[in-house]
């Protein structure tokens, strides 16, 4: 599989040739080209995954083996440690290979139309094959500073994207919390590394995932404040992904990064990018079971919490993009609370294969989502639910696609979102009864909010009908919707088990009867409730959406002020409390007692320059008094 | 009549000090002038004195006397010089003006 | 004659060729003629150097050669370079070349700026090939006095004061230095023999340990002002801040790095009981500077401001990395000062561009500028990318070797300090994405912007290199880091006595 190179080297070849000569291609050529070599890239990873599955090569024993195709020492830091560069490959990555390269291809599609005749459209492209350049590096890296290289990475290109349209002050700043955020969420990433490569003296995935801990067996016994040092890297470890996932307290960024342009929003901040917290953690999910198994129940916390608190809000949001968003963080919960209830190996890793198979569903349906509502948005030229209804008339395959899309996030069978989430569910069980209670009733929360959307969108009268009539988008646009949802209709019935599971070997799933039919009871009455709410609605989000509401109404529609609170915290209290008088201590403290040296000397020289009085007389005198003096002086010795 | 050495000395050291004195208090520089030349004399009349009364064999003390007056005459011819210029920049000769040369 | 000597020579012979230079057109030619006779003379140590090594020639220093100059005092011109010397001299020369068309505006007096300029890069080509004391700080003042005149007559703003600052505050680094120096010079043979000035031959002595504790942190602050240490920083800002675009740049670029090399080369170096016993106070100090020169950056008004409160936080970093001692570390020092001084002169020679145009540095008097002059404002972009630690530009390289060599390091005093280190890369996004989104991002404001143009040939060609160094060494840093690092090993031989 040596041709696995070109997966990265044609993104990135792409970026620097759209990049540099962004100026010269004129018109489409730059979105065809790109688009192009896409096409190419994801034929390739799609063989370099049909070649890892199924060549006998791959397997020892039944079991799926980590394959290291290229690695290259890129930087020599100390002796042991070294970054390389390289391509690793195994269940997961050639999953996500086929994941990113698939979504990455539907988008670059896709915005061929809804990009058309927009400012700057080379440079979109450019940025997108940066994007799928470094999402795909970051998920073959071979080791974790590979990965953390990429990642930052990825955090570039999203932030470029975000910020697309720079002239709107809404995405300039939108830009700039991403990248912030996830950059302060990276800081305990990179710690987090610090402190495992400090005791593994490796970076390498191979070496810190070997079985057993062994990799951190000189960190046994080393603990800080009442933690081993293992629970500690692996914790501020989880802190970065948390950033990249935007699992609470570190969410803030990706509702607002919903205003980069749509197919940006469904390839980075729902298929691809958002889970790379979650790839992190199914990366290092050996590490966490053998050395640090008291991390992973604090990770399923956070997720279940997330994933609660993201559902209340989606269901108070006005936005449909920003709707979107707040799904998209509860769905990514329902995968951490997944890896953070699983085990290890066969049944135990149950929960490991339906958060890996959540995602690759999600990632699927979710870029359905957002490519529908993006045609939606090209159609009437608003985010806003005021703004829509009846749509089903004017749009029906993006009717349809967005349907069935709305039925696999809910949980309905046979699409693809209701046997991936069944086996959370299933997991959750095992773990807790008390979880699964809260999942099953998030994953009501989330088929309420979704038909919830559904109908504003499609069926209920608009409020607002300025705009004209919208029609069906272009063939390039609905295209990709079409394969989407096709892949949505099919991806459940693949046999995942067989192809990722925790520990390589064949997992045969089952559907957990008892489990099913409660989520489908659920789903179903959730779908009830929406549509007898919101199906023939007439009248629908008031000139303010805030006036007569109950205050947890205007809370959740305020996403309960958390980003206020962060407002607060960096403006109010860093930059009022630090910055401000760093900049006054340096000016008149430092600086003041340099200034005061020099008024120092000044003055000093004031003083004596009163005996240089240009009196001649004045002068004679004081000689004259001098040699007196002198000689007395003399005299008396 | 020998008169004893102690009393050229005397008037020398008298002469000298109304010199310095003069120097210090007159405020016309050309009194100082003068009391510099009260100084200058003194000094060669301690220079002969000395010479006379010491060392008779030798006559160093005279030389340099009449060198002295030489010089005397020269930086006399300068400094009156100086002093009519700076009368006809700031028409008097008051030493108190003339400190533009502090600091 | 040695070869090394060239890099004194040819300055002086532009020098001459300037002088004799009749109008702007020769002195722009005679300049940009040295500067690249400079730039291809480094190129080849360069070569010719990672060559000799490959062919397994392993002495400390290289080229080395020594000419009696003061007998009494047995003073040497003595010259040698090891793999840090030729980086600095790589830097020095990219940063002499692209500032040389930074000037390209210099009208006025423009033979004298150029005689200026190149005194002062004499002066540091100097330093960096010396390996005698005398003779190193003999450059190190050379390097000093033009900047005073450099920036207070063809600089903006309050250049007098900045000027008279700047010189006022680094002769006072320097007369620390020069006690140090001598008192070095006075215990350089403690068991008789004569005294000696060479660097190479103190540092095979053991100079007593009481000395050694006075020397050290004379010699550490003499040099730690100029490599902008807290609280010893504050010539930085205003000196940048009046300096004209190509003096910030070599300032910045490469002055400032004197202060780190010579900490490095010196205090460090020749001794290294007193850095073992005494690092904890000044890696205090160096810790404060990086989040304090940070911190003071992000509410800054004036654009050179802003970058010059970043250099202290970046130079702070690589001293900080250097009293690490140890390897990893020490060698990300050197590449944070290379990494350092190439994207600060690209920030200072575009801040420099961008006021040429909107005549303001004050961002919120810019806004939109993205549109009216794209070349440079994605250039500042890349820059400011750069500067926040992007994986593939050459920050990222320096910074994650200083953090994996100082978290080496494991009792809890350097674990701290490292954390808080690395808050840093936090704290720098936040300047710079703020700083990018409001004078670049936006809609025009001012509609006299609007009649801007973009960056013209003489302004693309410094640009451009940089940008092309600065990508190169961060998407292959073996080359410098195996260089650097393998000329750390007598240092740390020397730690570990």
């Amino acid at each position: 599989m040596e041709y696995s190179i070109f997966v990265l080297l044609l993104p990135m070849i792409m970026f620097l040739f759209i990049g540099l000569l962004q100026g010269k291609l004129k018109g489409q050529s730059a979105g065809i080209i790109g688009t192009i070599s896409m096409s190419l890239t994801t034929i390739i990873a799609y063989a370099v995954a049909f070649d890892y599955f199924f060549s006998p090569e791959s397997k020892i024993d039944g079991i799926y083996q980590k394959i290291v195709e290229y690695n290259w020492v890129w930087l020599q830091l100390t002796e042991n440690l070294h970054i390389d560069l390289g391509i690793l490959l195994d269940p997961i990555s050639c999953m996500m290979l086929v994941v990113i390269t698939t979504v990455s291809l539907m988008v670059h599609i896709y915005s061929l139309g809804y990009m058309h005749g927009e400012r700057g459209f080379a440079r979109y492209y450019a940025f997108l094959s940066l994007f799928s350049f470094s999402m795909l590096g970051l998920v073959v890296a071979t080791n974790i500073f590979q990965m953390y290289i990429f990642w930052e990475l990825v955090g570039v290109s999203s932030y470029l994207l975000i910020g697309f349209y720079y002239t709107k002050p809404a995405a300039i700043a939108a830009s700039k919390k991403a990248f912030i955020v996830t950059r302060f969420a990276d800081l305990g990433f990179l710690i987090g590394i610090l402190v495992l490569s400090f005791y593994a003296q490796s970076f390498s995935f191979t070496d810190l995932t070997a079985p057993g801990g062994v990799a951190l067996s000189s960190a046994a016994g080393v603990s800080f404040l009442g933690a081993s040092a293992a629970a500690w890297g692996l914790s501020l470890i989880f802190v970065g992904g948390a950033g990249k996932s935007a699992m609470f307290p570190l969410h803030i960024w990706l509702p607002d990064a919903m205003e980069g342009p749509t197919p940006v929003s469904a390839l980075i901040h729902a298929a691809t990018m958002v889970v790379a917290g979650v790839y992190l953690v199914a990366r290092m999910f050996p590490l966490y079971i053998d050395a640090a198994p008291e991390v992973l129940p604090g990770i399923a916390y956070v997720g279940a919490f997330t994933s609660l608190f993201a559902a209340v809000i989606a269901c108070f949001q006005s936005d449909i993009k920003r709707v979107l968003a707040f799904s998209t963080i509860s769905q990514i919960g329902f995968m951490i609370v997944a890896l953070g209830v699983s085990g290890m190996g066969g049944h135990d890793g149950l929960g490991y294969m339906a958060g890996m198979w959540h995602l690759f569903t999600h990632a699927m349906f979710k870029a359905l989502l957002f490519l529908g509502a993006g045609a939606v948005i090209h159609a009437v030229h608003s985010n806003e639910m005021s703004a829509m209804g009846g749509l089903r008339k004017y749009m029906p395959v993006t009717h349809i696609t967005f349907l069935i899309a709305c039925l696999a996030i809910a949980g309905i069978p046979p699409f693809s979102g209701f046997f991936s989430k069944d086996e959370i569910l299933s997991a959750c069980l095992e773990f807790s009864p008390v979880m699964f209670a809260l999942m099953a009733g998030i994953a009501g929360l989330t088929a309420f909010y979704m038909f919830r959307l559904y109908y504003r969108i499609f069926w209920s009268t608009p409020t607002d009908v300025s705009h004209h009539t919208p029609h069906e988008a272009p063939a390039v646009m609905y295209l990709p919707l079409i394969f989407l949802a096709a892949v949505t209709l099919v991806a459940g019935f693949i046999p995942f088990g067989d192809f990722v599971t925790s520990d390589g070997a064949v997992y045969h799933i089952h559907i957990n009867w008892t489990v099913a039919t409660i989520s489908i009871v659920v789903a179903v009455v959730a779908i009830a409730i929406a549509t007898v709410k919101y199906m023939k609605e007439k009248s629908k989000a008031p000139e303010n959406p805030l006036n007569n509401v109950g205050a947890f109404y205007r809370a959740a529609y305020r996403r309960f002020y958390i980003d206020e609170v962060y407002m607060f915290v960096t403006h109010k209290i860093i930059f009022a409390y630090i910055s401000r008088p760093i900049k006054w201590f340096d000016r008149h403290v430092v600086d003041g007692f340099m200034n005061f040296l020099a008024w120092g000397a000044n003055a000093l020289s004031g003083l004596i320059k009163g005996f240089q009085s240009g009196q001649v007389q004045q002068y004679a005198y004081v000689f004259v008094l001098g040699v007196i003096i002198l000689i007395v002086i003399a005299l008396a010795l | 009549m020998d008169i004893p050495m102690q009393c050229y000395l005397l008037v020398a050291a008298v002469m000298f000090f109304c010199g310095i004195y003069g120097f210090i208090t007159r405020h016309n520089v050309l009194a100082m002038l003068i009391s510099l030349e009260l100084i200058l004399n003194a000094v060669n009349i301690n220079f002969v004195v000395f010479n006379r009364f010491l060392y008779p064999e030798a006559l160093e003390g005279y030389f340099f006397t009449l060198f002295s007056i030489g010089v005397a005459a020269g930086e006399t011819a300068v400094a009156i010089a100086i002093i009519i210029n700076i009368y006809r920049n700031i028409k008097n000769i008051k030493v108190e003006n003339l400190d533009n040369m502090k600091f | 004659m040695n070869f090394l000597s060239l890099f004194v020579l040819l300055p002086l012979l532009t020098l001459a060729g300037l002088w004799l230079s009749k109008n702007l057109k020769q002195v722009h030619a005679v300049a940009v003629t040295g500067a690249s006779a400079l730039l291809i003379l480094t190129v080849y140590l360069t070569v010719d150097f990672l060559l000799q090594r490959a062919a397994g020639n392993t002495a400390e220093m290289l080229y080395t050669a020594s000419v009696m100059w003061f007998e009494p005092l047995n003073i040497h011109y003595a010259v040698g370079v090891d793999g840090i010397s030729v980086s600095m001299l790589l830097l020095t020369s990219i940063i002499l070349f692209t500032g040389v068309f930074a000037s390209w505006t210099i009208v006025d007096q423009a033979k004298e700026y150029y005689m200026w300029f190149l005194l002062l890069t004499l002066g540091v080509y100097g330093f960096f090939i010396s390996i005698d004391l005398f003779t190193m700080f003999m450059f190190y003042e050379v390097a000093l006095i033009p900047m005073y005149l450099l920036i207070g007559l063809w600089g903006s703003g309050g250049k007098e004061y900045a000027a008279m600052k700047l010189t006022l505050m680094l002769m006072g680094g320097s007369a620390f230095l020069m006690i140090g120096i001598i008192g070095i010079y006075l215990n350089s043979a403690p068991e008789g023999g004569e005294l000696t000035m060479n660097l190479l031959e103190i540092s095979k002595v053991l100079i007593p340990m009481e000395v050694q504790r006075w020397l050290f942190p004379l010699v550490f602050i003499g040099f730690g002002v100029l490599g902008a240490m807290f609280p010893f920083h504050t010539w930085s800002p205003d000196g940048h801040a009046s300096a004209p675009t190509a003096v910030s740049m070599l300032h910045a670029g490469v002055l400032m790095k004197l202060g780190g090399y010579g900490c490095f080369r010196v205090a460090i170096y020749l001794m290294p009981e007193a850095a073992n016993e005494l690092a904890w106070i000044f890696l205090t100090l160096t810790g404060i500077s990086v989040v304090y020169g940070a911190f003071g950056a992000i509410l800054q008004k004036d654009l050179k401001y802003i970058n010059a409160y970043s250099s202290v936080s970046h130079c702070g970093l690589v001293l900080f990395a250097i009293l690490m001692l140890n390897q990893t570390a020490m060698t990300g020092a050197i590449m944070q000062m290379l990494s350092h001084g190439l994207m600060t002169a690209l920030f200072f020679a575009l801040i420099g561009m961008i006021y040429g145009r909107t005549h303001t540095r004050n961002i919120d008097e810019m806004s939109g500028l993205m549109k009216v002059m794209p070349f440079l404002a994605v250039c500042y972009v890349i820059a400011g990318l750069a500067s926040l630690g992007l994986p593939g530009l050459s920050g990222f390289v320096a910074e994650m070797t200083v953090f994996v060599g100082s978290w080496e390091h494991t009792d809890m005093f350097h674990r701290v300090f490292t954390v808080v280190a690395c808050c840093s890369i936090v704290i720098t996004a936040v300047y710079i994405l703020r700083v990018v989104g409001k004078i670049l991002y936006g809609e025009v404001e001012n509609k006299h912007h609007l009649e801007l143009g973009d960056a013209v040939w003489h302004e693309r060609i410094p640009v451009v290199i940089l940008i092309v160094v600065i990508a190169a060494i961060g998407m292959y840093p073996l080359l410098v880091s195996d260089m650097i690092s393998d000329s750390l090993v007598s240092v740390i031989g020397q730690l570990a006595r």
